[in-house]
C-alpha cells in the first residue's frame, strides 16, 4: 500500500469532507439547544433541506438558489417545531420526534419525481492548487464553498457565544429563562430565532448531501447522520470547537476504518464498524472531563418548556 | 336515511359476493427492504410488482421495511389484511416470513434469496446473480491496469459471498495477477457511505469498482475518480455514463406475474425457483463501447456459453484461501454447495466477517 505523505494528504481531504454535514447540523443545533430548546428533528430537517435543494436544483438549474432555498426549507419546518413548542407549549422531545418522522415521510412524498435524475457538478474553488501542491494541495484546496463556511462555522459559533452581547442573550435563555424574562428579554422570541438557525443550518447540510457529497436525491439519504449531529453536541458539551473536534474524528475513523479493511488489516470489521463511534466517545468524554468546564456550557434549562405568565 | 343506507347495504354485499366469484379480490402484497425510489435492488421488485399490477391483479407494498422484529409484524400485517399471496423481497426476512407462514396456512408466502421452506406455503425464489458476476469478473480482469478489483460488500451471507468468488474465479482466468479488495459497510442502503468505501478502495488503488448494496452512489464515486465500474441490480447507466461498463440487471417481473397468476387460480405449488441468464431473471446492461470491440464479443460469446449451460461459474478445480479444494477438476459445484456458499476462494484478501 501506499502510505506517503501525499496519499496522507488526499485522505484528510476526503475526512474533511465526510464530516461537514455533521458539522453543519451540530453547530446549528448547538445554537438551538443552547437557547433551552432540545429540537430532536435535526434528521428529519435534514432530509428536507435535502430533498428541497436537489429540488430547485432540477427545476431552476441555478445552484446559488437551490442552496438558499434548502435553508429557507429548514427554517419553514423548523419553524412548525418553533411555533408548536414556543408558542403551543408542547413537550420538545415528543415534537422534535414527531419532526424527525414528519420530515422523512414529506421528503419521500416530494422527491417522487426527482428519483433517478443525476445530479450537477458542484463547483469547486482552487482546483489547480490542489493539484500542484502535495500534501496541502488536498486539504486545503479543491473543496465547495459550503466546506469552507462548515469549518468556519464552528469557530464564528465560538466567538458569537463567547463574544457578543446577542451571544451572551442566548446563553441566559438557555440557562435561566425566567431570569432573563424578568431582564425585560423576550425569551420566546430569541429560542424562536434559534430555532430557525437551526432548521437553516440542518437544511443546510442535507443539501450538501444531496447536491455535493452525493449528488442525487434518494429517499432517506441522511442515512442517520442527524442523530449522530444530535450526540455530537451532547458528547462535545454543548462546545463548539469540541463539535468540530468529534465531526472529524468521527469522519475520520469512518473513512479510516474503510482503508483498513481495503489494505487488509486482520481486525474484526464489525469491530471496525463500530470503531468511529466508540472512539468519537471517547475523546469527547476524555477532553470533556473538566466538570467545571462543563457547568459553564451546559443550558440549564435545555428541554424545558418556558411560560410567562401576563 | 334509513331507506339509503339498506340500499347501500345490499348493492355493498351484492358486490362483495360478485367480487368473491370473479376472484377479484385477490390480492399479493409486497415487502421491501428500501424504498421504491433507490434505483437498485428495491426499484426492481417495485418494476415487478408494476407488472403484476398491470396483468389485473390488486397489489399493496410496504417499503423501507428494517430486517428484524419490525418485519414480521408488517408481513403478518399483510396476513391479516386479505392478502393471498405475499412477496418477501430482503434474504433478512426469512424467518420471520416462515413463522408468519406458519400461522397463516392458507396465504401463500414467497421469499427472495433464502432457503427456508419450514411450512407447505412458503416458496423461494432468488436469481443466479453470480453468472452476472462472472461476466463483471471477466470484464474487470481485462480492463484493470492497477490489478485491483475493490468490491463493496453489504453482508457476510452466502449470496454476497458467492458474488466475490463468482467474480475473482472469472477475473483470475484472464488475469491472474488480480487482486481483490473488500470492505463490509454492514448496510444495503447508505449512499454516504457507500460513497466514502467505494473512495477508500480507490485510493487504494482499484482501478474497477463494484458493488453488492442498493444505491448508485458508488457508480458515481466512480465516475467521478475516473475509474470503471457496474451498475447493481438495476441498469445504471445514466449516473455514471463514462464509468460503467455495463450493469447486472435483475428482472423479477415474469416470475412475479407467473406466481401470483398461478396462485390466483388455485395453481400455486410450493416449490424453490433459481434462475439465471438463461430464464433472464439475470440480464446484463448495455456493454460500454470503451470496453473494446473485441472484448465485447467475449463477453458476449461468455453470456451466451453461461446461458445455455456450457459455462458454469463455479468449474473446478477451486480451492479455498488454504488450499483445500473446493470444486474437484472437471466438475461444477451443485446448487447445494452454492447456497451455502460461506468460505473465500483462493485470491480473496481477507477474512469472512462472522
Amino acid at each position: 500500500m501506499s502510505l506517503d505523505i501525499s496519499f496522507i494528504g488526499i485522505l484528510i481531504g476526503s475526512i474533511m469532507a465526510s464530516s461537514v454535514p455533521l458539522i453543519l447540523a451540530a453547530s446549528g443545533e448547538l445554537i438551538t439547544e443552547r437557547s433551552g430548546v432540545l429540537n430532536l428533528g435535526v434528521e428529519g430537517m435534514m432530509i428536507i433541506g435535502a430533498i428541497s435543494g436537489f429540488a430547485l436544483m432540477v427545476i431552476t438549474d441555478n445552484l446559488f438558489i437551490a442552496i438558499v432555498g434548502s435553508m429557507l426549507s429548514g427554517v419553514i419546518i423548523s419553524l412548525i417545531f418553533g411555533f408548536l413548542t414556543q408558542s403551543l407549549l408542547t413537550n420538545h422531545v415528543a415534537t422534535g420526534l414527531a419532526l424527525t418522522i414528519f420530515g422523512i415521510g414529506l421528503s419521500a412524498m416530494l422527491g417522487k419525481n426527482f428519483v433517478g435524475i443525476p445530479g450537477k457538478e458542484f463547483p469547486i474553488l482552487f482546483s489547480s492548487l490542489r493539484e500542484s501542491i502535495p500534501f496541502f494541495g488536498p486539504i486545503l484546496f479543491g473543496h465547495s464553498i459550503v466546506l469552507y463556511f462548515a469549518f468556519a462555522l464552528p469557530f464564528l459559533t465560538n466567538y458569537f457565544l463567547k463574544k457578543t452581547k446577542l451571544g451572551l442573550v442566548v446563553r441566559a435563555v438557555g440557562d435561566s429563562p425566567v431570569s432573563a424574562s424578568n431582564q425585560g428579554i423576550n425569551v420566546i422570541l430569541v429560542r424562536y430565532c434559534c430555532i430557525l438557525y437551526g432548521g437553516a443550518m440542518c437544511g443546510l447540510a442535507g443539501a450538501y448531501l444531496s447536491l455535493i457529497y452525493t449528488p442525487q436525491w434518494i429517499e432517506n439519504m441522511t442515512a442517520g447522520r442527524g442523530w449522530i449531529a444530535l450526540a455530537l453536541v451532547v458528547f462535545a458539551t454543548w462546545s463548539p470547537i469540541k463539535v468540530l473536534i468529534g465531526a472529524l474524528i468521527f469522519g475520520g475513523i469512518t473513512i479510516l476504518q474503510l482503508h483498513m479493511q481495503a489494505i487488509g488489516f486482520r481486525i474484526p470489521v464489525q469491530f471496525l464498524s463500530a470503531l468511529p463511534y466508540l472512539m468519537t466517545i471517547i475523546v469527547l468524554v476524555v477532553i470533556s472531563r473538566d466538570s467545571r468546564k462543563i457547568k459553564l456550557n451546559t443550558p440549564t434549562s435545555l428541554g424545558r418548556i418556558f411560560y410567562k405568565e401576563k | 336515511m334509513y331507506k339509503n343506507f339498506f340500499r347501500y347495504l345490499i348493492s355493498a354485499i351484492f358486490l362483495l359476493g360478485f367480487s368473491v366469484n370473479s376472484n377479484a379480490d385477490f390480492k399479493v402484497g409486497f415487502v421491501y427492504v428500501g424504498p421504491t425510489g433507490d434505483h437498485g435492488w428495491t426499484f426492481q421488485h417495485h418494476e415487478g410488482r408494476n407488472a403484476v399490477e398491470a396483468a389485473g391483479i390488486k397489489t399493496t407494498f410496504v417499503e423501507s421495511v428494517p430486517e428484524g422484529a419490525d418485519a414480521e409484524r408488517v408481513i403478518r400485517q399483510l396476513a391479516q389484511s386479505g392478502h393471498d399471496l405475499i412477496f418477501t423481497t430482503s434474504f433478512g426476512y426469512m424467518d420471520p416470513t416462515n413463522k408468519v407462514a406458519k400461522d397463516f396456512p392458507n396465504v401463500k408466502f414467497e421469499h427472495a434469496t433464502g432457503y427456508k421452506r419450514e411450512h407447505s406455503n412458503v416458496s423461494t425464489y432468488s436469481a443466479r446473480f453470480y453468472e452476472g458476476r462472472t461476466l463483471l469478473g471477466h470484464i474487470a480482469g481485462k480492463m484493470t491496469k492497477t490489478n485491483t478489483i475493490g468490491y463493496i460488500a453489504s453482508f457476510p451471507i452466502p449470496e454476497v459471498i458467492r458474488g466475490i468468488n463468482a467474480m475473482t474465479l472469472a477475473a483470475q482466468k484472464v488475469n491472474p495477477n488480480i487482486k481483490t479488495k473488500i470492505v463490509w459497510v454492514f448496510t444495503w442502503y447508505d449512499p454516504g457511505k457507500e460513497a466514502e468505501a467505494a473512495q477508500a478502495l480507490i485510493d487504494q488503488g482499484a482501478d474497477v469498482i463494484m458493488q453488492h448494496t442498493d444505491s448508485t452512489a458508488p457508480v458515481q464515486t466512480a465516475e467521478k475518480a475516473g475509474v470503471w465500474s457496474f451498475g447493481q441490480a438495476s441498469d445504471m447507466q445514466r449516473f455514471a455514463p463514462k464509468s460503467i461498463l455495463t450493469s447486472i440487471i435483475d428482472d423479477w417481473a415474469p416470475y412475479y406475474v407467473e406466481r401470483a397468476i398461478a396462485a390466483r387460480d388455485g395453481k400455486w405449488n410450493q416449490q424453490d425457483t433459481w434462475h439465471g441468464l438463461k430464464e433472464g431473471m439475470v440480464a446484463m446492461g448495455p456493454y460500454n463501447s470503451a470496453m473494446g470491440a473485441d472484448l465485447v464479443k467475449e463477453v458476449e460469446q461468455l453470456q451466451k456459453d453461461l446461458a445455455s449451460g456450457k459455462v458454469h461459474s463455479f468449474t473446478g478445480p477451486i480451492y479455498d484461501q488454504k488450499g483445500n479444494i473446493l470444486v474437484a477438476e472437471g466438475k461444477v459445484a451443485d446448487d447445494g454447495m452454492l447456497a451455502g456458499m460461506s468460505v473465500y476462494v483462493k485470491g480473496v484478501e481477507g477474512d469472512i466477517p462472522k
